[in-house]
């Protein structure tokens, strides 16, 4: 296992992403992590922004590659109003990939109704995207890694790893 | 040749058939009942349809008369987004002579994914699994006196749920264990949780003569079996019991084993009271206590579709995963 970013530096990303996503918005928007990593970086910026606590979203039973991987549940949806209709939805997850698990997660907050807009908060994004799918604020970016593999550890303390080598 | 308990699992001991709960491990059973878990929170979502199992096909082949288990398999399966076919078998080819193998070649024929069997003969899901083509997934809805699996995996959710871990819990099931499939797939489910006391209470008539080598403890008299217990399951009095002699009448049966209120407060008072439908008021539950406060009957109902549909989803995924070693 190799250490990519320490808690350290990790610590000094999340504050600069809280300090710009802080000013972007007059309203605060509603915070929703995507389990497990993003919603340990969505309870962290909401601390940090002093906004309430996020909701958090298991898109497991939305994913696109069920019948290659299987079932693999992440953790319960939590704290999710009965409907997001015209909401504005700050969607957190902590590395960005393909994009496929974002398209799982709108494809959710689409059962909960017409949200007004969605944007995305990643504390990493690793390229390699499969999707048509952009970041509203980044991080860090790391640039494409191809077939490496990036894993956030956490919830504390959050450690970036690549977990083969 | 292997039996139900060795063929529904792959080499990598994931389940790929659901045929009987004897053989399934603690921790198999304990990551069905958390995805199961997983589910019923998805329940109370606006859209309660998730689209895990889209473009597969579920056929229910229910051989035997059943309404309350096809109704909870067919919501399951739309709620997984699957298309579901449901054939009424004692209609159709098996009246007119076909014999159940070739009713199953057929049936493969239309690419279906999973089978749901229902069948009075014991066994029969399991003839099916044996000889099925090898991406479909068969679960056992109920066959002859021999097994229910998702009616146990549903009431152990239930006991998890109102309990806690059944590793430290007194269980009485009260009733016609004898001709009861819920009862032994219950049991094995109990046994396999590491259940510490599990006790039937039934007249001698009822009871089936392998209980002792199960763990099981028997007793005759209600009042002693409930003493103390944390959850009491009531099994359902066919009627044809009585016709064959087994028993004197419901009202005998009612007088002798009826749950009443008396006898609820014999076992720990923050007991629950479970029963796998259709209840018979009069007969094996009073009113009082169906309707109190202590029955956890319908959250059974509720608990039976997220447990359904947990099966469906495994069984589905571990045929997928074997499908993909195979090319």
């Amino acid at each position: 296992m190799t250490i990519l970013r320490t808690t350290a530096q990790i610590t000094e990303i999340l504050d600069q992403l809280a300090c710009r996503i802080k000013g972007a918005y007059a309203e605060p928007p509603r915070l929703i992590g995507l389990h497990t990593g993003g919603a340990w970086i969505a309870h962290q910026l909401a601390s940090r922004l002093n906004w309430a606590e996020p909701a958090y979203l298991d898109v497991s039973l939305y994913r696109d590659d069920f019948s290659t991987s299987g079932l693999k549940r992440s953790g319960d949806t939590q704290g999710m109003p009965p409907a997001l209709d015209g909401d504005h939805v700050l969607l957190v997850d902590d590395v960005l990939f393909t994009g496929r698990t974002i398209r799982a997660a709108i494809n959710v907050l689409f059962d909960y109704g017409r949200p007004g807009q969605i944007d995305l908060a990643v504390v990493f994004d690793r390229g390699g995207r499969e999707l048509p799918i952009s970041p509203t604020f980044v991080g860090e970016e790391l640039g494409d890694l191809g077939a490496k593999r990036c894993k956030l550890t956490g919830p504390a303390p959050l450690t970036l790893v690549d977990p083969e080598t | 040749m292997p039996g139900p308990a060795e063929l529904q699992l792959n080499r990598d001991g994931n389940l790929r058939h659901l045929l009987t709960t004897e053989g399934l491990s603690r921790e198999l059973i304990t990551s069905l009942l958390d995805t199961a878990d997983g589910f019923r929170s998805a329940q109370g979502q606006p859209v309660k349809k998730v689209p895990l199992l889209r473009g597969k096909t579920v056929v229910n082949l229910f051989f035997e008369n059943s309404t309350r288990t096809r109704t909870t398999f067919d919501i399951a399966a739309h709620r997984l987004s699957a298309d579901v076919v449901t054939l009424d078998i004692r209609t159709s080819s098996a009246s007119k002579g076909e014999t159940l193998f070739d009713t199953l070649k057929n049936l493969e024929a239309m690419q279906a994914d999973l089978f749901v069997v229902r069948h009075s003969a014991g066994g029969a899901p399991f003839f099916i699994a044996d000889r099925v083509t090898p991406h479909i997934a068969v679960v056992n809805a109920g066959d002859g006196t021999h097994a229910h699996p998702t009616q146990a995996l549903l009431d152990l959710m239930t006991i998890r749920q109102h309990k806690g871990d059944p590793n430290n819990l007194s269980v009485a099931i009260v009733g016609d264990l004898r001709h009861s499939r819920v009862a032994r797939s219950l049991i094995h489910g109990l046994r396999a949780m590491q259940c510490p006391d599990i006790r039937a209470i039934a007249p001698g008539t009822l009871l089936p003569n392998d209980l002792a080598d199960l763990g099981v403890r028997t007793f005759h008299r209600i009042e002693e079996g409930l003493s103390g217990v944390d959850v009491i399951v009531l099994l359902r009095l066919q009627k044809e019991r009585m016709i064959a002699g087994l028993l004197p009448s419901e009202r005998e049966f009612f007088k002798l084993y009826g749950m009443t209120e008396d006898r609820l407060r014999l076992a720990k008072s923050d007991a629950i009271v479970m029963h796998p439908g259709p209840i018979n008021r009069g007969v094996e539950i009073a009113n009082e206590v169906a309707d109190g406060p202590q029955a956890v009957i319908l959250n059974q109902v509720t608990n039976g579709i997220a447990v359904r549909m947990a099966v469906m989803a495994m069984t589905i995924s571990t045929q997928q995963a074997d499908a993909l070693c195979r090319l």
